[in-house]
């Protein structure tokens, strides 16, 4: 839908108050950076930081059907979530086994879930879910009334207890990796796109900019989109549109292990299409390291034994202090490929697509 | 609005000028080039000796952005260049008229000056981008 006038999330006085450079991100004015996005970067490593990510979709599914729905539209098995509050991570899939959008699925009870899918894509994802809801029994409800904040870093735990109360702050503590859990108005999972510890806490509209403020004042540095660009990459995490789209199968995206095959009589969505790739064969989703001068860029040409391929995500690292990279490539692939870079080729390393985790160097 | 020192010269491909004498001339990227870019992360510089013409690229600005050609302002032979920048590119971000500054040329011809920008007329190009 094209809108002449770019969305704000609620908490756009509070980026204009700490120095944000705004851009346009898929017709939402987000902040790029507030200053330095290597420093922003670093803080998430080394300390704590915190993204406005409000601009996200946060959906819920309920009804009777609410279960099966799920089973039927995602690549990923709801079934796996038994205990309240628990998440998982999803493709779902158009009929050609083609990626249509990666996901969060929250767990509430079988007649509830909440799905937190991607804002560039929210509008195909809404049609979506209507159209595959058919004869299922289910409402699917956007609740457009919520922000989203992630604090994420080695700090956020203990920087979290600003916004709660003891008995709450020693229940955030003990939560397991990828769960989440309602604290009076707050929803805080132990979830995030950086690869460090920390939540994304889902907050009522109305009360976001006092839950940021607290959070500035504890001393969490605002993080911009550039920050958060190069915290997932060097994570290994995919970014829709990027690393995969509608062409692309997840298993050429390094997303096969969110694929639940087995039970084998489930049939989601995609679900022959991939068994049909999968028998064929299908390009890889690896990473690469390249430790001369120099940034390896989305776009850029890779020879590897089994042909060209092409990056689908490059950056400087800040953490290794070299460039990093994902390219989906043709097999086999060897121990190294060629990029093409200002028109010489490169030889850079090639490496699993995950580079660093809680501050270290995978 | 950035800051554009009164004092130097520009191209409107965002590098400044200054006259050091003797017809030596230190050259950098602008406090408006540098924000464009974002964080620097690496940046290559001409070899000491190189001789230049006017619009050669000469040196390479990597950012976390986008990697930006830089072009000699004016023809010369380059006599130094800013060594610190191997090992801290992020000077150009939070000096870039003082210790960011990039190479420094003998100028063939220093009347090459004179189709250069004043700060008001770069001002006045870079508001129209």
């Amino acid at each position: 839908m094209a809108s002449a006038a770019a969305k704000r999330t609620p908490l756009y006085p509070n980026h204009l108050a700490a120095g944000a450079k705004m851009v346009d991100f898929h017709g939402w004015e987000m902040p790029l950076n507030y200053g330095s996005q290597i420093e922003e970067h670093h803080a998430v490593r080394r300390d704590v930081g915190m993204f406005d990510v409000s601009h996200m979709t946060i959906v819920d599914v309920t009804g009777r059907d609410a279960k099966p729905y799920l089973r039927h539209l995602l690549a990923n098995d709801v079934a796996k979530l038994q205990t309240p509050g628990k998440a998982l991570y999803s493709a779902m899939l158009n009929n050609d086994g083609g990626v249509i959008d990666d996901l969060i699925v929250y767990f509430f009870n079988e007649d509830s879930y909440r799905l937190v899918v991607n804002s560039a894509t929210r509008d195909k994802d809404m049609a979506w879910l209507e159209a595959q809801s058919g004869e299922f029994d289910v409402a699917i409800t956007e609740r457009t009334e919520f922000a989203m904040i992630a604090v994420q870093g080695p700090a956020a735990k203990e920087k979290v207890a600003v916004l709660m109360s003891a008995e709450q702050h020693a229940i955030v503590s003990e939560l397991k990796p990828f769960v989440g859990v309602q604290l009076d108005e707050l929803f805080v999972a132990t979830t995030g796109y950086t690869g460090e510890a920390g939540y994304e806490i889902i907050i009522p509209n109305d009360a976001v900019g006092t839950v940021w403020d607290k959070l500035i004042a504890a001393g969490v540095k605002p993080c911009g989109l550039g920050a958060r660009d190069t915290l997932r990459l060097e994570a290994g995490m995919n970014l829709y549109g990027q690393d995969m789209d509608e062409t692309v199968s997840p298993l050429a995206a390094n997303m096969a292990w969110s694929v639940a095959l087995e039970p084998s009589d489930r049939n989601f969505v995609g679900r022959g299409a991939l068994e049909a790739q999968k028998a064929a064969g299908t390009e890889k989703l690896v990473g690469l390291v390249m430790e001369e001068k120099g940034v390896l860029r989305a776009g850029l040409k890779v020879m590897v034994e089994g042909g060209e391929g092409v990056i689908t995500s490059g950056t400087f690292s800040p953490t290794l202090g070299y460039s990093i990279a994902m390219a989906r490539v043709p097999q086999p692939v060897g121990e190294t490929a060629q990029v093409e870079m200002r028109k010489k080729l490169v030889t850079v390393k090639v490496v699993k697509p995950s580079f660093v985790r809680n501050g270290k160097a995978v | 609005m950035s800051n554009i020192p009164n004092e130097l010269k520009y191209a409107a491909s965002h590098e400044w000028i200054r006259s050091e004498g003797d017809g030596v001339y230190t050259v950098g990227i602008t406090e408006h080039a540098q924000e464009l870019l974002g964080d620097m992360v690496f940046v290559e510089l001409p070899d000491v000796g190189d001789n230049v013409s006017a619009g050669d690229d000469v040196a390479v600005a990597e950012s976390v952005k986008a990697a930006s050609d830089i072009y000699a302002p004016i023809a010369g032979e380059v006599l130094e260049v800013n060594e610190d920048l191997e090992d801290s590119p992020e000077l150009v971000n939070s000096d870039p008229y003082g210790d960011g500054w990039l190479f420094k040329i003998k100028a063939d011809d220093e009347s090459e000056l004179e189709s250069l920008l004043d700060a008001e007329s770069y001002a006045a190009s870079i508001e129209e981008e």
